[in-house]
């Protein structure tokens, strides 16, 4: 038992490892904001509405592993879904190339404050190794990706669980993740570099062109791809949906 | 595999195909620069305060670590997978 917690543990770790570097190495990282690219000031303030999240979620996060470790080796899957999905730069319809973000799985399968801190991790090793993102940028691209997008994920699918098909609520939740991830990217960089002429809402309209709209083809791969996992999940009708609370897993 | 999981592998295939030929002159570039480029038009003097401490030194170190990554990646999904498989058929 205590060997195979261990074993657990393992893969936890090496699932993050992978996962940092799955997002670090996806070179159009576009919703994370460059190293210095945020003013001092901005880069407290995101940094103080983010530390509340990485409290609250560490708590939520050491009382899953312990109060449910058999959910641990699930954890480190959902690590990797986020890992490959990270290292997908997919063409999108502007000309431009973008990735997935994966967090949407994490947020339906554990919660969003346990998605907070993987996703910050994900971050963290990324600016550190990959010279992608930041650390004086942590707290804004936290916000944008380990927090918001999470919450909407939870928001999306605890409100369409049992209201439509699992299948509609699960792809629902990961592509409005996906997309409200780069929508406040756009809103952090118009907040910094408001427009000189039309002010914070002309700013917002050119970072939102750039970003949204090239997402939203891969937001519906995003939530496609989060679906297939899912229904994988349930096709195996795996123990571990039912500890985490989601039901009707059809054999 | 059924059907309805064939078909939304295929529509995730189709959408990022389909791009490709809609802009047959791009290099679908990562979208990341331009936003650097809308930046320093609205704010032409912004200097950035702090540097990366450290970036891959070029384009073959960077797709070596791409295609770990997406191997080791797929791996683990694969391990996951396959365990709960055996588990439930055994």
């Amino acid at each position: 038992m205590k060997r195979k917690n261990l074993f657990n543990a393992l893969w936890l770790v090496l699932a993050l490892v992978l996962m940092n570097l799955g997002v670090a190495y996806a070179k159009p990282a576009q919703m994370h904001i460059m190293e210095g690219f945020l003013p001092v000031g901005w880069a407290i303030f995101w940094f103080v509405v983010a530390i509340p999240f990485w409290v609250l979620g560490f708590r939520r996060l050491r009382r899953t592993v312990t109060e449910k470790p058999e959910t641990r080796l699930l954890l480190g899957m959902t690590g990797a879904f986020a890992f490959i999905l990270s290292a997908l730069k997919i063409p999108s319809v502007t000309g431009s190339s973008s990735h997935p973000t994966g967090t949407g799985l994490g947020a339906i399968l554990f919660g969003p404050l346990e998605m907070s801190i993987l996703g910050t991790i994900v971050l963290l090793f990324q600016a550190i190794l990959l010279a992608h993102g930041g650390l004086t940028t942590l707290g804004a691209n936290a916000f944008s990706m380990a927090i918001a997008g999470p919450l909407v994920a939870f928001g999306v699918w605890k409100l369409l669980k049992g209201r439509t098909s699992d299948s509609v609520a699960v792809f629902s939740a990961a592509a409005l993740a996906n997309l409200v991830t780069y929508v406040v990217t756009s809103v952090q960089l118009a907040l910094a570099y408001p427009d000189p002429v039309g002010g914070f809402i002309a700013s917002f309209l050119k970072f939102g062109a750039i970003f949204a709209v090239t997402q939203v083809p891969l937001a519906i791969s995003e939530g496609i791809l989060t679906v297939l996992v899912v229904n994988a999940l349930k096709g195996l009708n795996v123990p571990e949906l039912k500890t985490l609370g989601i039901q009707g897993a059809k054999s | 595999m059924n059907t309805k999981t064939i078909l939304l592998i295929l529509a995730v295939i189709l959408l990022a195909v389909v791009p490709l030929f809609l802009n047959p002159g791009s290099e679908f570039g990562g979208a990341d620069g331009e936003a650097e480029g809308v930046i320093l038009a609205v704010a032409p003097d912004y200097q950035p305060w702090f540097q990366p401490l450290w970036s891959p030194p070029g384009g073959e170190t960077e797709s070596l670590l791409f295609a770990l990554q997406a191997a080791l990646g797929a791996g683990l999904i694969g391990y996951y997978f396959g365990l709960k498989r055996g588990a439930k058929t055994a």
